[in-house]
């Protein structure tokens, strides 16, 4: 062997190094298989979801015969032909799966159909006959105020006087507002597939977030144990929270279907019925009552938020939860009362979407800073630079977490400078003045937003390392891959760890049988988490590789260094793999697991407070638009965006998550309208008229940059942040500047409500409500 | 003896299908049949794009191929009869290197969930084969029936501006890896093409259900007053969907897509002679030639896969309330040309129309051509389109105009309105209230009130009855404005020009 590391090489990094997705060549060349792209099994049956028809009804009667008789028909299941429990909710046990002589929402399970084809059994599952009698249905979340109809008790959380300062303040802002909810429209919908293994086990692929929870509801609704449960998820074509807790509904009636047949069932559900089937981000009615003093300085505010949950609790406590954290955003709150209605509507049950409840809180501060600038006549930026949170005063939240890690002036000082904001705002101002039909408008906005699962015991993360004697590891972690990069993330990881480079990795499926009791990939947790565990478990076969060529060597271990796909023992150098190799014939564990929990949180969620968050992501952007007071249709110009990442893992990875969170946020905030009839009927169920971004929609000017040298300082994996969430809530400004564009007459303040479609910023114009 | 099996080619090889069903779409056979999972399924409806693949055709001149991009979701197995398809897995056949189109998106991270990219990369490789340079609205138009949830498109455009980088040896080669514009022509494969020409009509049938492609419009005309009930299948953007969506059994169908004298496009000097079965894609530049205020409503049209499948004549037949070409056709005077059996006849657009999806056809008539006036240089013509999103969005109210001013005065004022009725249709008061009336604010305001009489529209999920007659208002005011020169742009517009 003439080749060794010399003295002087130094270690290799793939962290921080963009490098592209790890399944990028797959995406491209159409080779990346997705749940249903995989070997279907001899005797697969395919699945059609028969769904109610009416809001809110006792079923009377199911006439399955003609469906029975349609071709290709093999078998249908209702709740009567589940074993186990009808339920697939988490967290509150309300959730049927097929609904059992109620329905609570057009769209409802009532049952499935197994066809030898997936055209048979959608053509078959159509010619039911349900008998309903109906009964009331509440569709809005103000009438389920009005009539006390929650999913959950309301909360409330105070912080000092609220009533008092908004008593003694010399300016006071009210309002309501609505804010729509949105669609994750993932490319790639719902679908799970379930294949019967010998004694009783069920393997399942499914298309989602937490394959640990599908595996509970799978055991649970079949009533086996989890042993008997595998499931598998390699990647998913998009979630968004979307897969977090309802993939679980899917994947249950694909087993409950295998169960009942003994042949493997697919489930894939039709874009129609996966928008119709499966929950939402929440819409809020939103009111508030801030006050404030002459430098826009805020005393105190009476938040009142009420959600639609939908027909279920689903993960609606703890998005809610998080509105009320975030309402706050990026502003110390001294005096604050926020109360949150979590409404049961006869509408779907609402779930996770990105940003989890935290996108609504922060819409509500933003909009009273807008509304406090504009009663002042000052630039909404200087009211936000004088309410953000102080670095050693004013840094507790309501939650009476202390905000230690605050960035946000430093933020916005550079990207006010970076974006010429203040003169770009006074030229606006002069176009404005000479043109009548198109106006321009400009905001910008902050985002601070807390990192963790704010239930602390889902704060934990396992791994699986296994290195083989040719030198190649096998990557496993209870992470998810979406599209968001984890899967990258976490192999650069490891082999910065081994110092071996990623090739030498190959990145396994999420898969239950190797990592246990995982936590969804959710809460943009994913690399914090996964990094660590993963980290850990490389570390333990490193140590133990180390301590075997320290013997061999003789050498101290110490002097054993892992370096560029080498290791050094002393004078000796080997390549990794030969060291690999040399171990195993030492009988050397080559194997490890890795186990991470997140330090220092802890929260309490009765007097909601404690340290929920482990640390927060800021990052701040501002947008320029333009907008046609005569259509009310609008554009953006403009974007300028800077994103704090900490010191990034993967810089292209990150700049992707900021780039299409902002892009995804805009589309909540504008294009993308939710629309239900009298009937409790989702009228937008399929991309022909539910809009979400195009890529003329991008900003022709779209500047995005990530913060440069700002390590986290707490002990994250490489001190970099969660990126997943947090830069949806930059497109907040873009909602503002479409306000300021249509503000800028000096007329009434602009009741503009979310989305800014052209009708909403044309009612806002002529200052009509509904007519 | 007419010929029952479809072929077409794939990878080089000519595919025959026997005994399938006519209305088996492109990508069910894809991924069901072939088993070939790279294109995928979004929406199943023409509206994602992850479906996209590119059909190529003997161009006209027969010297080169013609490549468009479709969705293969709601097209017909038989429609692709005679033309090769080209998916994902054609541009790099296992072990081969990227294609320059899948290596910028690579290199750019153009992908991160990765579902929607198969068709993201078709549709970039159709502009790529087509386009030397593309600009950002090129490119923004190209990718216009492309969603992505993920990336938020920059990286993607970057994608399309890094693919025309060269790329080594094999692109000298391989007809797929060259440019738009290389001088190789594909001989190889336009012979191929040639040999699945055919001289009698496509039949087929499958459990008694029969798919007709007739080849000239007399066996078209025979064929259809044989099978009065049967359905016309033109671009299948619309039909498509009823078969996808709503599960419909479509017992007989007749397509017009192989009918010679059905795809003829000409220009004389008083028309513009739009045959039923021309694509979208091939009208609309000749209409926009000849009626430049058209072209922002035909940019927003949809999107290059819907276009380059549906027809103008679809469009129209079809009948929808809220179609977007009839309102300026309205306007401009065009007429279609019918004909049941051996008889034709030539009937205003404005008149087609009866009541929501009923029309002026009887049992067996069919549209034959739209005759489309030239444009009167005296005539401003202009058309808005008002929706939630600009590409690729339903209107919710969509207007035309053509308006002939005798100096200051009206002389000739028509307004023609979708989204607002059962029909498309002429704002008549609207138009009287402006005859002979000074083209001044005054008059405008009057007009508008008159809009008042003409529409009672609805509330869908589109827009709310009351905001949908303000927006018909003021856009109207803002063909106005436009008119005196009052505003240049609109927000799509505006810092975009060139």
């Amino acid at each position: 062997m003439d080749a060794s590391v010399n003295k002087g090489t130094k270690p290799v990094r793939s962290v921080g190094k963009a490098l592209p997705h790890d399944s990028a060549h797959l995406h491209v060349t159409g080779t990346a298989s997705y749940t249903d792209d995989l070997p279907e099994p001899r005797g697969l049956l395919h699945l059609a979801v028969g769904m109610s028809r009416k809001p809110h009804a006792k079923v009377v009667g199911i006439d399955l015969t003609r469906v029975l008789d349609s071709p290709g028909v093999v078998d249908v299941c209702l709740a009567s032909d589940i074993p186990g429990q009808n339920n697939y909710g988490a967290i509150v046990a309300d959730d049927p799966v097929f609904a059992d002589g109620l329905v609570q929402y057009v769209g409802q399970p009532v049952f499935v159909v197994a066809a030898t084809s997936v055209d048979d059994a959608r053509k078959a599952v159509r010619k039911v006959t349900i008998e309903y009698e109906e009964l009331e249905a509440i569709l809005d979340p103000l009438t389920a105020v009005e009539k006390r109809s929650f999913v959950l008790p309301s909360e409330t959380l105070v912080r000092g006087d609220p009533e008092t300062a908004l008593e003694n303040s010399p300016h006071r802002v009210q309002r309501r507002v609505w804010l729509g909810g949105q669609d994750q429209f993932y490319l790639e919908g719902h679908i799970a597939m379930a294949i019967p293994q010998e004694d009783g086990a069920l393997l399942v692929y499914s298309s989602t977030q937490h394959p640990d929870e599908v595996q509970s509801m799978v055991a649970h609704a079949t009533a086996r144990p989890a042993k008997d449960i595998v499931v598998i998820c390699r990647r998913m074509g998009g979630a968004f929270g979307g897969k977090e807790s309802q993939a679980a509904l899917i994947a249950v009636i694909a087993a409950i279907a295998a169960g009942k047949t003994g042949q493997p069932c697919k489930l894939r559900l039709d874009r129609d019925d996966d928008m119709i089937m499966t929950g939402k981000r929440h819409d809020f009615v939103i009111d508030y009552d801030a006050g404030f003093d002459d430098t826009g300085r805020i005393l105190g505010i009476n938040f009142e938020f009420a959600s639609r949950c939908g027909m279920s609790a689903d993960l609606s406590g703890p998005v809610n939860d998080r509105t009320m954290f975030h309402c706050d955003n990026a502003y110390y709150l001294e005096n604050v009362r926020i109360v949150s209605h979590r409404c049961k509507t006869n509408t779907v049950s609402n779930t996770a979407f990105r940003g989890f409840g935290g996108p609504q809180g922060m819409f509500a501060i933003e909009y009273i800073i807008e509304d406090i600038a504009e009663a002042l006549g000052k630039d909404p930026f200087d009211i936000r630079r004088r309410n953000f949170y102080g670095k050693n005063e004013r840094n507790v939240t309501q939650y009476q977490q202390t905000v230690d890690d605050n960035i946000i002036d430093e933020i916005f000082d550079k990207l006010a400078a970076d974006s010429d904001y203040e003169k770009r705002r006074a030229e606006i101002r002069k176009f404005n003045a000479g043109n009548k039909i198109l106006r321009r408008g400009i905001s910008m906005t902050p985002v601070k937003f807390g990192i963790s699962f704010t239930n602390t015991l889902l704060n934990q993360a396992g791994a699986l390392v296994h290195v083989y004697k040719d030198g190649t590891v096998q990557l496993n972690h209870g992470g998810t891959e979406m599209g968001q990069g984890l899967y990258i993330k976490v192999a650069q990881v490891v082999a910065d760890e081994f110092q071996i480079g990623v090739d030498r990795i190959r990145i396994m499926a999420a898969d239950t049988s190797k990592v246990p009791n995982a936590s969804a990939t959710a809460a943009s947790s994913g690399s914090d988490m996964n990094g660590k565990a993963a980290q850990i478990a490389a570390a333990k076969i490193r140590a133990r590789m180390t301590e075997y060529a320290a013997r061999h060597f003789a050498v101290s271990e110490a002097e054993v260094e892992f370096v560029a796909g080498w290791v050094r023992a002393g004078e000796n150098s080997l390549e990794f793999a030969e060291l690999v190799r040399l171990a195993w014939a030492d009988r050397v564990s080559l194997s490890a697991t890795g186990f991470y929990k997140t330090p220092k949180i802890n929260y309490d969620r009765k007097t909601f407070s404690g340290r929920p968050f482990f640390y927060f992501a800021y990052g701040a952007a501002v947008t320029e638009v333009i907008v046609d007071r005569l259509t009310g249709e609008h554009r953006l110009l403009r974007v300028d965006i800077l994103h704090d990442c900490g010191d990034s893992l993967n810089p292209a990875v990150d700049l992707g998550q900021v780039e299409g969170g902002y892009v995804q946020g805009v589309g909540w905030l504008t294009t993308e309208e939710l629309w239900w009839n009298d009937a409790g009927e989702l009228g937008t169920h399929s991309p022909s008229t539910y809009k979400i971004p195009t890529c003329s929609d991008l900003a022709p000017d779209f500047r995005v940059e990530l913060m440069q040298r700002a390590a986290n300082r707490e002990d994250t994996i490489y001190r970099s942040k969660a990126v997943g969430e947090p830069p949806l809530m930059l497109s907040l400004s873009a909602f503002h500047a479409i306000r300021d564009a249509i503000v800028a007459d000096g007329g009434p303040s602009p009741d503009l409500h979310a989305p800014a479609t052209p009708e909403a910023v044309l009612r806002a114009i002529s200052g009509s409500t509904d007519e | 003896m007419p010929g029952s099996s479809i072929r077409f080619v794939l990878d080089g090889e000519v595919i025959e299908v026997d005994d399938v069903d006519p209305t088996r779409t492109v990508l069910q056979f894809l991924r069901e049949d072939l088993r070939r999972k790279g294109t995928k399924e979004g929406c199943a409806e023409g509206d994602c794009g992850a479906c996209t693949v590119v059909v190529a055709e003997v161009n006209r001149d027969g010297d080169d191929l013609s490549l468009r991009a479709i969705n293969s979701c709601i097209q017909f197995l038989p429609t692709i009869d005679g033309k090769e398809l080209i998916t994902v897995e054609s541009l790099a056949p296992a072990g081969s290197k990227l294609h320059p189109v899948q290596r910028a998106m690579v290199e750019k991270h153009g992908s991160q969930c990765g579902f929607c990219t198969p068709g993201f990369v078709m549709s970039l490789f159709a502009l790529y084969k087509t386009n030397a340079s593309p600009s950002r609205q090129e490119v923004d138009d190209a990718l216009a029936g492309n969603l992505c949830r993920c990336t938020g498109y920059r990286p993607i455009i970057a994608a399309a501006q890094a693919m025309y980088e060269p790329c080594g040896d094999e692109q000298r080669s391989d007809w797929l890896k060259q440019p738009f514009g290389a001088p190789q022509k594909p001989r190889d494969r336009i012979a191929k093409l040639r040999s699945l020409a055919r001289t009698e009509a496509l039949d087929v049938e499958h459990a008694g259900r029969h798919f007709f492609a007739p080849l000239d419009v007399d066996s078209f005309a025979a064929t259809y007053s044989r099978n009065p009930d049967a359905t016309i299948l033109a671009g299948g953007t619309d039909v498509g969907l009823w078969v996808t969506k709503q599960h419909r059994e479509l017992e007989t169908v007749i397509y017009t897509g192989r009918v010679a004298e059905l795809g003829e496009l000409s220009v004389s000097s008083t028309h513009i002679e739009v045959g039923a079965a021309v694509t979208l894609s091939d009208a609309m530049p000749v209409i926009v030639d000849h009626y430049p205020g058209l072209d922002e409503l035909f940019r927003r049209f949809a999107s290059p896969p819907i276009r380059n499948a549906g027809t103008l004549g679809g469009n129209i037949a079809n009948g929808s309330p809220i179609g977007d070409t009839m309102p300026a056709l309205m306007v401009i005077g065009a007429a279609l040309l019918l004909r049941l059996g051996d008889t034709t006849r030539e009937l205003p657009l404005e008149d087609f129309y009866h009541d929501y999806q009923v029309n002026d056809l009887a049992p067996g008539e069919f549209l034959v051509r739209v005759r489309i006036p030239v444009a009167d240089p005296q005539a401003i013509v202009g058309s808005q389109k008002w929706s939630k999103r600009f590409d690729q969005d339903i209107s919710a109210v969509c207007t035309a105009y053509r308006l002939v001013l005798d100096g200051e005065t009206v002389s000739s004022f028509r307004m023609a309105c979708g989204g607002l009725a059962a029909v498309i249709k002429r704002a008549a008061h609207c138009e009287a209230a402006l005859d002979g009336q000074p083209w001044n604010e005054k008059s405008i305001e009057q007009a508008c009130r008159a809009l008042q009489e003409d529409f009672t529209p609805i509330s869908d999920m589109r827009a709310s009855a009351d905001i949908r007659l303000r927006a018909v208002q003021n856009l109207l005011r803002r063909f106005f404005h436009e008119t005196k020169g009052n505003v240049d742009s609109t927000v799509y517009t505006y810092g975009r020009q060139r």
